[in-house]
């Protein structure tokens, strides 16, 4: 009875999930043009003059050296054509050229971009962990003492400047107690591993190199512990509330009533069960991250998205500028996608609806 | 006599603290509201008073240099010879009214555009809430940092950067909201009766949609009070010699050594944005029954569903929206 129903479902499904791909990624493609659509406006309506920033008061008098400056980075153009160019070298992988170091902003970001996603990623795989543990005793002991130890927990979390924070673990791990190494990414005496993916602690793997490995884990502590910290927070709270609402539903009743033991309750029915938002609430974590990590950054001297946004911010590089906000759109977009793609696999009822 | 005269007068006592109780909002009865509150208190108290309590000047450079807390100063001295204890109250007159502001401003801005789009709807919608997305689509603290370059680094340009980053959230929050209100009997009924569109938005709607846009409003002074001190520590806000918690760390960081300098301006920080997160919190228990304990079983009644129906319940959409809202920083 059960063999034949399992089978037609599996025919659907196969018919059924490529069609829901398409059409996802249909969707991702119309976001990624609203995303350069919105980078390329909201950067001509900046209200600072970048010509200014770049040239010196000295040199804009000189209305050939302006008048060459605005050629050189097509700013004579009108809007429309602009934005035109703008997708066209898009198309080609070409982000501009940095006004402040004269340099791809394309190359510039694909260095720093792994440096970012590596934090990002070790502060979100941390208080995932810490976060799925302290949400579920805050739902299963809801209203008791447990529960609003958690609340205060994750609220303080959310309330602790992390440029403070990273200071302060800095002076206690790094200097009073030596048990994290300094700032950056490495070691002044080691060299960055070949790359292949611009991840250290990836690239060390394949290289082979457990000193660099080791090395480039130990830096990743601190800046992973302070990030995580905010995050856990945020993803503290939203659990809670998923796991209670999956709580109070009959199936989990019935695994309580038909006395399965509790990890199996908790594990086999209630987080998958609550593993639908508290994915998407990840996603959204791991975008802002991105983008959050900028005070922290500056604190540990890393090289990443946001020490680099913010010389691009206080120099006027809009280039550079645009490519960063490019590049965190772009990410938030796949991201995105594959939280759905990972809903299909969690949840039939997706695929098929 | 004189006892029955103290049971009338205890009698009359709980009463009027039994119905004291009961017009008391039921956050305020939450023993974190109440720590937040006092903790808000205390803050605003040393803002009002910094010019009286402060021991000395916050911008004299008249003690010794990198002192460290003693019997002088109880919180030591900085680099050029300040004392901590009192740039730290004198920071609370800074940090505080301009993140008050900025919420303030944030608030008005976004709920009239998110009101207007949700009540007139059609293209007015469209065009507002393609502006909306045009402005969350862009990661907020790399659009704060650019306004706040672009315009020049001074404090009130590092609000103005808040402003911008901030309207939007209130925007789609009060557009869902008035979305969910318009169809509402006795907003139609007044439509009905003749009363122009703007009456039944400001007499019918608007005061309804007050609450939940208040509660994340208290919410949002935290997050308002990280930004502007963390623009202030990136240099980007508040400018020397101003006393500013951010720009205090900041300068904190340049003599590491001394471990005062940073210690207490991040306390501070963090002890006056959680006493708004323990407030708006506690508020947001209140409006949302799914994420408050004591309600449990009101929460447990209402279908999972009602928070992907867009604009079906006002709360649900607000906390659905807050939850998301909450993470950019």
């Amino acid at each position: 009875m059960v063999a034949p129903t399992r089978a037609a479902r599996n025919r659907t499904s196969g018919s059924a999930l490529p069609r829901y791909l398409l059409r996802r990624l249909g969707t991702s493609i119309v976001l990624l043009i609203g995303v350069t659509l919105v980078t390329f406006v909201l950067t001509a309506l900046v209200p600072g003059d970048p010509i200014a920033a770049a040239l010196g008061e000295g040199a804009i008098q000189n209305e050939a050296t302006v008048q060459a400056y605005r050629e050189r980075y097509g700013m004579d153009r009108s809007l429309p054509e602009r934005y035109l160019l703008y997708l066209l070298a898009l198309l080609q992988g070409d982000l501009g050229t940095s006004i402040r170091t004269s340099r791809p902003v394309m190359e510039e970001l694909s260095t720093a971009l792994p440096a970012t996603v590596e934090v990002a990623f070790g502060a979100i795989v941390v208080s995932l962990a810490v976060a799925l543990v302290l949400g579920t005793i805050a739902a299963y002991r809801s209203g008791k003492l447990a529960d609003q130890v958690v609340r205060v927990v994750s609220l303080v979390g959310l309330s602790v400047p992390t440029f403070w924070l990273a200071i302060m673990v800095y002076r206690l791990f790094f200097m009073q107690l030596g048990w994290a190494p300094g700032s950056g990414r490495l070691s002044p005496a080691l060299n960055p591993p070949p790359r292949v993916t611009g991840l250290y602690l990836i690239d060390f793997a394949i290289d082979g190199d457990p000193v660099g490995f080791i090395d480039a884990a130990a830096h990743l502590a601190l800046p992973v512990l302070v990030l995580s910290l905010f995050t856990i927070g945020l993803l503290t709270r939203f659990i809670r509330t998923s796991v209670l609402e999956v709580l109070s539903t009959d199936y989990i009743r019935a695994a309580r009533a038909k006395g399965l033991p509790a990890r199996r309750v908790i594990v086999g029915y209630l987080l998958r069960g609550a593993s639908l938002p508290i994915l998407t609430m990840v996603g959204i974590a791991f975008g802002a991250l991105l983008s959050g990590t900028v005070l922290v950054e500056a604190v540990f001297a890393w090289p990443g998205l946001g020490t680099y946004a913010y010389y691009a911010a206080i120099n006027l590089d809009l280039p550079a500028v645009m490519g960063v906000g490019l590049v965190v759109g772009v990410v938030y977009v796949v991201i995105n996608l594959i939280v759905d793609l990972l809903y299909g696999v969690l949840d039939p009822r997706v695929r098929l609806g | 006599m004189s006892t029955s005269a103290s049971r009338v007068s205890r009698a009359a006592e709980a009463r009027v603290s039994r119905r004291s109780r009961r017009r008391l909002p039921a956050a305020w009865r939450s023993p974190l509201a109440v720590i937040g509150l006092v903790i808000a208190a205390v803050w605003f108290l040393a803002a009002i008073l910094a010019p009286w309590i402060a021991p000395y000047d916050p911008l004299a450079q008249s003690l010794p240099r990198l002192t460290p807390p003693g019997e002088a100063s109880i919180m030591g001295t900085d680099a050029l010879g300040r004392d901590v204890f009192s740039r730290l109250l004198h920071g609370a007159r800074v940090t505080i009214p301009l993140a008050g502001m900025l919420v303030a401003c944030a608030m008005v801005l976004g709920t009239v555009i998110g009101a207007v789009a949700g009540y007139v709807g059609g293209w007015v919608d469209e065009v507002l809430g393609r502006l909306t997305d045009l402005f969350m689509a862009f990661p907020t603290v790399i659009l704060a940092m650019v306004i706040a370059a672009s315009l020049g680094p001074s404090l009130y340009n590092a609000v103005l950067a808040g402003i911008v980053v901030t309207w939007p959230m209130y925007a789609r929050v009060t557009r869902s909201l008035v979305l969910s209100l318009r169809s509402q009997n006795y907003v139609i009924a007044s439509r009905l009766l003749g009363y122009s569109p703007w009456r039944s938005l400001g007499t019918d709607i608007l005061p309804n949609m007050l609450g939940p846009v208040l509660v994340l409003a208290s919410l949002e002074v935290g997050t308002a009070i990280l930004l502007l001190t963390g623009l202030s520590f990136l240099g980007l806000g508040a400018q020397p010699p101003t006393a500013e918690w951010g720009s205090m760390i900041s300068g904190a960081m340049q003599n590491i050594d001394s471990w005062w300098l940073g210690v207490f301006p991040g306390l501070a920080i963090l002890t006056v944005v959680m006493a708004f997160n323990f407030i708006g919190d506690s508020l947001r228990d209140v409006l949302d029954p799914l994420s408050s304990a004591e309600r449990q079983g009101a929460g447990a009644a209402a279908p999972p569903a009602s928070a992907q129906d867009e604009g079906a319940d006002p709360v649900s959409a607000l906390t659905s929206e807050i939850s998301e809202q909450e993470a950019p920083r």
